[in-house]
């Protein structure tokens, strides 16, 4: 299958919902639209918001953007949300994805791409992995908020 | 998580098969690359083929060969061959007062940061990472 990357369109909405929702198990609707209007203009250079396409059909997506300073870390590419649809998985397309938005990222002067997920999605880890990916030099720590008295 | 001996030898190995998939590599020979016990390397092995990612080559010249899926084999798959991997020392050493607990806790912590790590790379990524670092170093 030729797979095509490019900016995504509002058309293209429907078919990442459903491969978000294919992975994660709820379709977020609401949230994915909010997504769309952040980062969906093809104009902005910190934010990206990609689709793949093969076969005139929307199979995989990228979103991530430059952070800058946050943390105390200089400019770097962030990315928070890939997937490609279970059926035209380990064909490249998430590689095409993860390059194509790392372009965009050094054409904004960034020398870092980081990411973050949970620890037990053994799937989108060892893609990562496999792109040449290690830990980052930061922890990730949480606490439970306990609900006022 | 503090690897045993023959963990580390089992990673090494399958490492090395991977890299020369479809050659025979004798005991001998990895032994003496990695400066190990030939002895102790023949249990690796053998445990590694049982397992179904090397497979025994016989006659002259024989050994091991790679016979596993280096897309899909991970490195915890071989070390859940060598080590009990659930029920560690956090949860079987320490003494059951608060200090404990909170050691144990942390522990824990890091046990599986080392867990995932090793689930999520495969032989095939980590041979790149080798081929990657092999490229850096001959270029310093």
């Amino acid at each position: 299958m030729k797979v095509d990357v490019r900016d995504v369109r509002r058309d293209d909405l429907h078919a990442v919902i459903a491969i978000d929702a294919a992975a994660t198990g709820l379709a977020k609707p609401a949230y994915w639209r909010s997504v769309f209007r952040r980062y969906g203009d093809p104009d902005a250079r910190a934010r990206h918001f990609l689709v793949a396409c093969g076969d005139g059909e929307v199979v995989g997506f990228v979103v991530g953007e430059v952070r800058d300073w946050e943390f105390g870390s200089p400019p770097c590419g962030w990315v928070f949300g890939i997937d490609v649809r279970a059926d035209v998985r380990e064909g490249g397309v998430g590689s095409r994805l993860l390059e194509a938005i790392a372009k965009r990222f050094r054409r904004a002067g960034v020398k870092k791409l980081r990411t973050m997920l949970a620890r037990d999605n053994t799937l989108i880890l060892s893609f990562f992995r496999s792109q040449g990916m290690m830990a980052a030099p930061f922890i990730p720590l949480e606490m439970d908020l306990q609900a006022a008295e | 998580m503090k690897l045993q001996m023959n963990t580390t030898l089992a990673l090494y190995s399958v490492a090395e098969f991977a890299a020369n998939p479809g050659r025979h590599l004798s005991t001998a020979e990895i032994a003496a690359r990695h400066g190990v016990s030939a002895h102790h390397l023949a249990k690796v092995l053998s445990e590694l083929a049982r397992a179904g990612i090397l497979e025994s080559v016989r006659g002259v010249g024989g050994g091991y060969r790679f016979v596993g899926n280096a897309r899909r084999l991970t490195l915890m798959d071989v070390i859940e061959r060598f080590e009990a991997i659930d029920g560690g020392p956090a949860k079987t050493r320490v003494p059951a007062t608060d200090i404990g607990r909170a050691l144990a806790a942390i522990e824990s912590e890091i046990d599986e940061m080392a867990k995932a790590t090793f689930r999520s790379i495969t032989l095939a990524t980590l041979l790149r990472l080798i081929e990657r670092q092999s490229r850096h170093a001959s270029a310093a």
